[in-house]
């Protein structure tokens, strides 16, 4: 038995050597990346350009911010299960005139106040149903439903464009649209809610901590009773809430209902989740680590703006910074022989 | 022993009766009866397609049988889903560790069983990590609740695994019944006593059914023993009164060779230039120096406890990882693969140990995997030939065996020992292989599959390939090697001569590997 005891402390302490504890530091260190690419990036442009570090321009970063928190911490828990949501704009624009329309606004005469932002935000709860329904129970591939989906929301939003774009006239909704409280935009209020509420979810219920399961490995949940269809809907529902949530914000924010007020936002919601740490594959993230990866795209591009650099740039900088990112947070996974699809 | 006697006269904790079970062409289970008594070990055997698994599977409430009962002390049960199961008492620890690594410890222990520490769909994590706990106490773990699986090493998630199939009985009143399928198959020699050690545990909280393929360790655990073969349960045995022989008989339905080994055929090696030369090979942290050498028609065993560094020596070797230091000669020219294509360029096979993961194409067919490597001699210009492909392919499956319907069958279907054949089939239907790399080629296998891959490795010898093999016992490393090299913190540490009839014994190699 002596002898056996030696053995297996041997056995451990080897392991230990090679892989597991060099894996760990590079874990950690990829853990702790996020957060120092972005203390970085605030030092280099507050050295580059004096305007960056002011109260101003931190109110741009905070309102920037917002929408595009919202809209990513939703995101994560369907990237969490190995999943994606490229519904996100056409739900924007859906729930975008839904909530206007519904709302006080120039085209007709409705005035239905908060439930207009409930109807917004329940549009997005609803294209996230139909994802998570299509997805789950009829295994269609996530990015193919999500692209369907996202193309009928379009569609919906234009019917209810017809020609000419809603304006919104309530005006307390429109107080929380650009409203600021002490110094800080209204909006960042609403998504720092958000966060938090998602913040729990993840913490404390059963969407968010079998979303880590299914995404490790879906066998292994059911295989342990657990109906993984329901719960990927809920990721889905989650994620389409939150997108109806942030075409509500940003129509407050526009004071406009219109097709394209979620554009370019799903590449760059994506982006943000990817950014902070959340691996494409599922199972290893979070909607914290998605909050620094939103703060880092948005310092990124507001700071590159500030020194100078013209937007189309910018969008190639941006990208070139993404996709840097992503092979980061997969280089300790990385193997010869391991298959990316 | 009083123990034994006593639980002889209650009542049968677990009661399988007349249980059939048959899918499309097959009886899986034909007219299954036994029982398992309070506290008691009973081994259950057979080899690959006795139905064992179809058994495991019906118990774990993934399959329905199409008639029989089941009882859990007395109670007639059945079950619609693996929840079912549990809630019955039936804890299954699958051959594959079944834990989730992003989660805590407490969220594996009791995954799907979360219900009683939720309050209105919400956790209440201090509830969780007790209930953890009391299964973590009852095998004696220090492992906290709290800590991420992924920070575990492997014996202590196993510890995990025993926890999770022990909490079952939160929900069930009485005492449960644990499966463990497999549970040494993926386990070093060094680890097995502790599992042993483990299942005396259990014990003392549970019944236990050990399922696996090696008989000594049946023996070793069990109170009772019940052999299966061809879908039925065949024998029931005392373990104190049969032995590895009769058991074997029993199982295969053949007489055992005493010869299991295939030592005889172990033709001695000519004196030909080596095919394969490491010098001073290095990969930081993995392996340091390592230099050896494997000649034609030589099986080259290479013995370490796990974390010695044989793994990555194989690995690199196939050109899967990198190394830092040192050269590799293959055929008198030095070679550096920067990928497994270019080793299979040079003529160099691996069959890994993760052989669903990494063997073989799970939906493709028998053909298609056999052709993977080398499909050169079968076409013409771009294209396959029909005709040779159907040659080649058949000639592979009766030379070697290979149970399937017919070439076009999905390899997903057939049995871990005839995937194991494909694979095989797949190195040696290509010409230019001259080394194969062996990477536990029997794990998991049973007896009878085992004993054709070893015919099979004499066979290869004999048609001078040059093999490196990692076993996966040292009686299995020592008997098919003409030489073992034994690994120790990713150093040699020693070479033994293992000519037939003068083969060192594992105790020998032990002193090397610690």
């Amino acid at each position: 038995m002596h002898t056996l005891e030696k053995l297996r402390d041997r056995a451990s302490s080897a392991v230990g050597l090679t892989g597991t504890s060099s894996h760990r530091w590079a874990s950690r260190l990829i853990n702790a990346g996020p957060v120092v690419a972005l203390v970085i990036l605030v030092a280099v442009f507050s050295i580059a350009n004096s305007t960056f570090l002011t109260g101003g321009n931190l109110q741009t970063i905070g309102s920037q911010l917002s929408i595009l928190l919202v809209l990513a911490v939703g995101m994560t828990f369907v990237i969490l299960l190995g999943g994606i949501d490229l519904s996100s704009e056409g739900v924007m624009a859906a729930s975008s005139l839904v909530f206007v329309l519904l709302a006080s606004n120039d085209r007709n005469g409705n005035n239905f106040g908060w439930m207009a932002v409930a109807a917004g935000i329940g549009t997005g709860a609803l294209f996230g149903l139909v994802n998570g329904v299509l997805h789950a129970n009829l295994r269609i591939p996530s990015f193919m439903v999500t692209l369907g989906t996202g193309a009928v929301g379009i569609g919906v939003a234009t019917v209810l464009f017809g020609g000419q774009p809603p304006r919104l006239m309530d005006a307390s909704l429109r107080t929380w649209g650009v409203g600021s409280w002490l110094g800080v935009s209204a909006l960042l209020y609403v998504a720092l809610a958000v966060l938090g509420v998602a913040l729990l979810v993840q913490r404390y219920t059963r969407v968010g901590r079998y979303g880590y399961v299914i995404g490790g490995d879906e066998a292994i949940a059911s295989l342990s009773g657990i109906n993984a269809k329901k719960y990927k809907t809920g990721a889905f529902v989650i994620s389409g809430t939150a997108a109806g949530f942030a075409g509500v914000m940003a129509s407050a924010q526009l004071d406009v209902g219109d097709v394209n007020i979620g554009k370019n936002l799903l590449f760059t919601a994506i982006s943000a989740v990817v950014v902070g740490g959340t691996v494409l594959s599922g199972g290893r993230g979070g909607v914290l680590k998605t909050f620094v990866g939103s703060l880092i795209i948005v310092v990124l591009g507001n700071g590159l703006i500030l020194v100078g650099v013209s937007p189309e740039v910018q969008i190639a900088v941006q990208s070139v910074v993404i996709v840097a990112a992503v092979a980061m947070t997969s280089w300790p996974l990385r193997r010869r022989v391991r298959v990316v699809k | 022993m009083t123990q034994l006697m006593s639980s002889e006269m209650a009542q049968p904790t677990l009661q399988v009766e007349n249980l059939t079970k048959t899918f499309p062409g097959v009886i899986a289970l034909d007219d299954v009866s036994l029982e398992v008594r309070p506290h008691e070990v009973v081994g259950l055997i057979g080899e690959n397609g006795a139905g064992k698994s179809t058994l495991l599977n019906i118990l774990s409430g993934l399959y329905a049988p199409d008639s029989g009962t089941l009882k859990m002390n007395g109670k007639e049960v059945s079950f619609k889903g693996p929840r079912d199961s549990a809630r019955a008492g039936i804890g299954m620890v699958h051959q594959e560790q079944s834990l989730v690594s992003a989660v805590s410890v407490a969220e594996n222990i009791l995954l799907g069983a979360e219900d009683q520490s939720l309050t209105a769909g919400w956790y209440r994590w201090s509830s969780l990590n007790r209930r953890a706990q009391r299964q973590l106490d009852k095998i004696g773990s220090r492992i906290r609740p709290t800590a991420s699986l992924g920070t575990l090493t492997f014996a202590q998630k196993q510890m995990v695994e025993l926890a999770k199939a022990l909490a079952v009985e939160e929900e069930y009143d009485g005492q449960p019944v644990i499966v463990l399928d497999e549970p040494t198959s993926v386990l070093e020699s060094d680890d097995l006593e502790t599992l042993f050690a483990e299942i005396e545990r259990l014990r003392q909280v549970a019944s236990v059914v050990f399922v696996s393929h090696r008989l000594d360790e049946v023996l070793r655990v069990s109170d009772r023993v019940y052999v299966m073969k061809d879908g039925r349960c065949v024998a029931e045995r005392d373990p104190k009164t049969v032995d590895v022989d009769e058991l074997y008989r029993l199982m295969v339905g053949r007489e055992s060779s005493g010869q299991f080994y295939r030592e005889a055929q172990q033709a001695p090696v000519r004196d030909a230039e080596p095919v394969l030369t490491t010098k001073g090979l290095t990969k930081k942290g993995c392996f340091v120096d390592v230099s050896l050498e494997v000649r034609p028609g030589e099986v080259l065993g290479i013995a370490g406890v796990q974390g010695a560094g044989r793994e990555e020596l194989s690995r690199v070797l196939f050109g899967a990882d990198s190394y830092d230091a040192g050269e590799v000669w293959l055929s008198g020219k030095r070679v550096r693969f920067s990928s497994p294509v270019g080793a299979v360029r040079a003529g160099i096979g691996y069959i890994p140990t993760e052989r669903r993961l990494e063997g073989i194409a799970q939906g493709m067919s028998v053909k298609e995997n056999v052709l993977l490597a080398d499909s050169r001699a079968v076409s013409r210009g771009p294209f396959l030939d029909p005709r040779l492909v159907k040659e080649l392919v058949s000639q592979w499956v009766m030379k070697l065996n290979i149970k399937t319907p017919n070439i076009d069958a999905d390899v997903a279907n057939l049995s871990g020992g005839n995937q194991q054949k494909v694979i095989l089939a797949k190195w040696l239907s290509s010409p230019r292989v001259k080394v194969l790399i062996l990477d536990h080629p029997t794990r998991g296998l049973d007896v009878g599959a085992k004993e054709d891959v070893y015919a099979l490795i004499r066979e290869l010898c004999a048609r001078d390939m040059a093999i490196i093999l990692l076993g996966d016992t040292l009686e299995e490393v020592i008997a098919l090697s003409h030489r073992v090299v034994v690994m120790r913190d990713g150093s040699i540490s020693a070479l033994f001569e293992a000519a037939p009839g003068r083969k060192p014994t594992p105790v020998e190699l032990v002193k090397w590997m610690v």
